[in-house]
């Protein structure tokens, strides 16, 4: 079994939330449910409040996309969202000011940001660092950052206590598989499937032999993502890794539901893909 | 043109000047920016290019293709009248006569075979004007291989032509609706289609952009074309150029004529499209842009403040790329090249000129590398031995020059 904590505890003194929330998964015995919503979408205002919902309704952590005009894995659903949210005006600052937000409504949870580069690279690596740290990121996930060309970010990051979460995909050989469990910490994101993100109607069928392989070669937890929609998804994917990460399929349902119906849909959703009974405290007990 | 010139030689991937380096990085600029399910087929690629580079069977198959298929080697033509006018020689390589009509063919030719001897028989590919998806949908019509375009729909509105002719050589023209539904869309699209469908897809990259080892590989297949000026104009001239031109979208076909000079005392001048003006909509990358990470290479781009890629504007559609080839960014760095840039209205006057001057039509790509020299008139002298790259032919710019000199076909 994996250790609880990662394998390169971030420098920083700073409170290390994803590690609890794997401690405190595995005592209750089931999967972290991650969901991921795109920042500064579908009001420029509307983050905060998405996410506060989803941890209510017992999602243990939440990655917050930083739209960018060129999302190369991204499916229709969330390319549309990004685009929208640029034309909200969304940029690295709104994508952190939500996170601000959220720690100062007291929420404890992880808030990761998953993006692109470039965005990142425009605002500058240094400063993006040190405000994501004070805003309280806990991890970063860069679409198109793989490790071997991620050294000027990993440095900063790890020195300012933010998590580096990359990336595997069912045709990552064993040297990726290693490289990934020696450079990153926090999680390994095992992309579910081979293809850009999108719900799908079955998970494939690779699906126990590749994470058993990453398994095999890291000791950090695993989180499964791309393609995960339901109750059954989640429930599978908690019997081969440590978390499952919903993305498109929330996006989709976010996107559906009017704004006064917004946060009840949420509460609703993430009950059922969860099977939280809804009058059991949360993971989350400051939201 | 003995057999040995064509295809791509020995020389090549890091022994030019030390660059690129094993990860495929130009001092800072190029790498491999892409999702982790790519990184497998990156490393498969760039195996298989190692392995088939120098192999013989391959080099003789392509040579053969080149000079039997494609037309090669290309002719350099002493363009007299545009020499009178300029004060200095001028020769053109005429890539415009290669089949299909540009310098496209070279590469996806090359990587076409590759992609046979990789075993892979599904072929995509992105377009913007539609020169590379006709060169690629002809490559696969002589092979028989599955090929898909990625095109926007503004382009496809735009090129219709281009369109049919793909259809009509058998290829699916697949067209894009996202962002600003032109040339960088249609190349996320295809990207997303090559992360889809990996274990059996061949991605043929249109120009010396994308990851490692796109551009040193697109480089080193179009390469061709500065190797055969250098030997065509030494036959005829017994020397070095002193300037060589080329017009800059992506950046193909200037590394290409480029390359076999970086080493040599040439002055290399590079021309983006300036537009409608360097303050208002434009394609001049490393001009206006600054560096960043685009479609999985690092290198000059057109963005805004917040890192957001911004459209393009020229109106040759082959020069219509928010981005630019790192091995550019790295030229222009290092000052080993200069780049500038040509507006709409200048290559428009350019593309007239030179077909009343020479009896050649230019492209509207190539028609900027011509203004260029026509502007160089104060800065050379009659010792000055000038060779432009004319990339490609201007039929397929028929109409849309036609329109913008409002004149109704």
């Amino acid at each position: 079994m994996t250790r609880p904590a990662d394998s390169h505890p971030p420098a920083s003194r700073r409170t290390d939330r994803i590690a609890e929330m794997f401690e405190r998964t595995r005592a209750e015995g089931r999967p972290a449910v991650v969901v991921f919503v795109p920042g500064g979408w579908p009001e420029v205002d509307a983050t905060a409040d998405i996410v506060q919902a989803a941890l209510e309704g017992g999602a243990d952590a939440v990655e917050i996309g930083w739209p960018f005009s060129e999302p190369m894995g991204d499916g229709v659903v969330n390319q549309k969202a990004y685009e929208q949210a640029i034309a909200n005006g969304c940029t690295g600052e709104t994508v952190l000011d939500a996170v601000r937000e959220l720690r100062s409504r007291g929420v404890r949870a992880p808030l990761l940001v998953m993006g692109y580069f470039n965005p990142l690279l425009s605002y500058g690596i240094s400063r993006f660092v040190l405000d994501a740290a004070q805003a309280g990121v806990d991890g970063l996930i860069t679409v198109d950052l793989p490790p071997h060309e991620a050294g000027e970010l990993e440095g900063p990051a790890r020195e300012a206590g933010i998590h580096m979460i990359y990336l595997l995909a069912p045709t990552s050989t064993d040297e990726r598989i290693r490289l990934v469990g020696e450079r990153g910490s926090g999680f390994v994101y095992c992309v579910g499937v081979v293809g850009i993100t999108g719900a799908r109607s079955v998970l494939s069928d690779e699906l126990p032999e590749y994470l058993g392989r990453v398994r095999s070669l890291t000791d950090l937890p695993l989180a499964v993502g791309f393609g995960i929609s339901t109750r059954e998804h989640v429930r599978t994917v908690g019997e081969i890794a440590d978390a499952a990460v919903v993305g498109s399929a929330f996006v989709q349902l976010v996107g559906d539901t009017p704004a006064e119906e917004r946060s009840a849909r949420i509460r609703a959703y993430l009950e059922e893909i969860t099977g939280r009974d809804p009058g059991t405290p949360v993971a989350d007990p400051a939201v | 043109m003995t057999q040995q010139t064509h295809g791509a030689q020995s020389r090549g991937a890091s022994d030019a000047g030390g660059v690129p380096d094993a990860y495929g990085h130009f001092g800072e600029f190029g790498g491999q920016y892409v999702p982790e399910t790519l990184m497998p087929a990156l490393a498969e690629l760039e195996a298989a290019y190692a392995q088939y580079r120098d192999a013989p069977d391959f080099l003789e198959e392509l040579g053969d293709l080149l000079r039997d298929y494609v037309g090669r080697p290309s002719p350099l033509t002493l363009a007299a009248r545009l020499s009178e006018e300029v004060g200095a020689r001028v020769y053109l390589k005429r890539e415009d006569l290669n089949h299909t009509g540009a310098h496209k063919i070279n590469a996806v030719l090359a990587q076409t075979l590759l992609a046979r001897r990789m075993g892979k028989r599904r072929i995509i590919a992105e377009t913007g004007a539609g020169q590379h998806g006709v060169a690629t949908a002809t490559a696969c019509a002589l092979f028989g291989l599955d090929c898909i375009v990625y095109m926007g729909a503004e382009d496809i509105r735009r090129q219709a032509l281009n369109v049919f002719k793909m259809k009509i050589l058998g290829a699916e023209v697949r067209s894009v609706e996202s962002g600003s539904r032109t040339l960088k869309d249609a190349t996320n699209e295809a990207i997303r289609d090559w992360v889809t469908n990996v274990r059996d897809t061949y991605y043929i990259i249109g120009s010396v952009v994308g990851p490692h080892p796109y551009p040193m590989m697109v480089r080193d297949f179009q390469a061709i074309i500065g190797r055969e000026a250098k030997q065509q104009l030494w036959e005829k001239e017994a020397r070095l150029p002193s300037i060589a031109v080329a017009c800059v979208g992506g950046g193909s076909n200037a590394i290409g004529l480029f390359h076999e000079f970086v080493d040599d005392p040439v002055r290399l001048i590079g021309v983006e499209a300036a537009g409608e003006g360097l303050d208002a909509r434009h394609a001049a990358t490393l001009g206006a842009g600054r560096p960043g990470v685009l479609h999985g290479t690092r290198s000059y781009l057109l963005q805004d403040a917040g890192g957001q890629v911004t459209e393009a504007h020229s109106i040759s559609a082959g020069l219509d790329y928010p981005g630019v080839g790192p091995e550019h960014a790295w030229l222009k760095i290092t000052e080993r090249a200069e780049y500038r840039s040509i507006t709409d209205q200048e290559a428009l006057a350019a593309f007239q000129h030179l077909s009343r001057l020479e009896g050649i039509i230019p492209a509207l790509e190539s028609s900027h590398a011509i203004a260029q020299v026509l502007k160089l008139k104060s800065e050379v002298t009659s010792d000055d031995l000038i060779l432009v790259n004319l990339s490609g032919r201007g039929d397929k710019d028929m109409m849309s020059v036609a329109d913008a000199l409002g004149v109704t076909l």
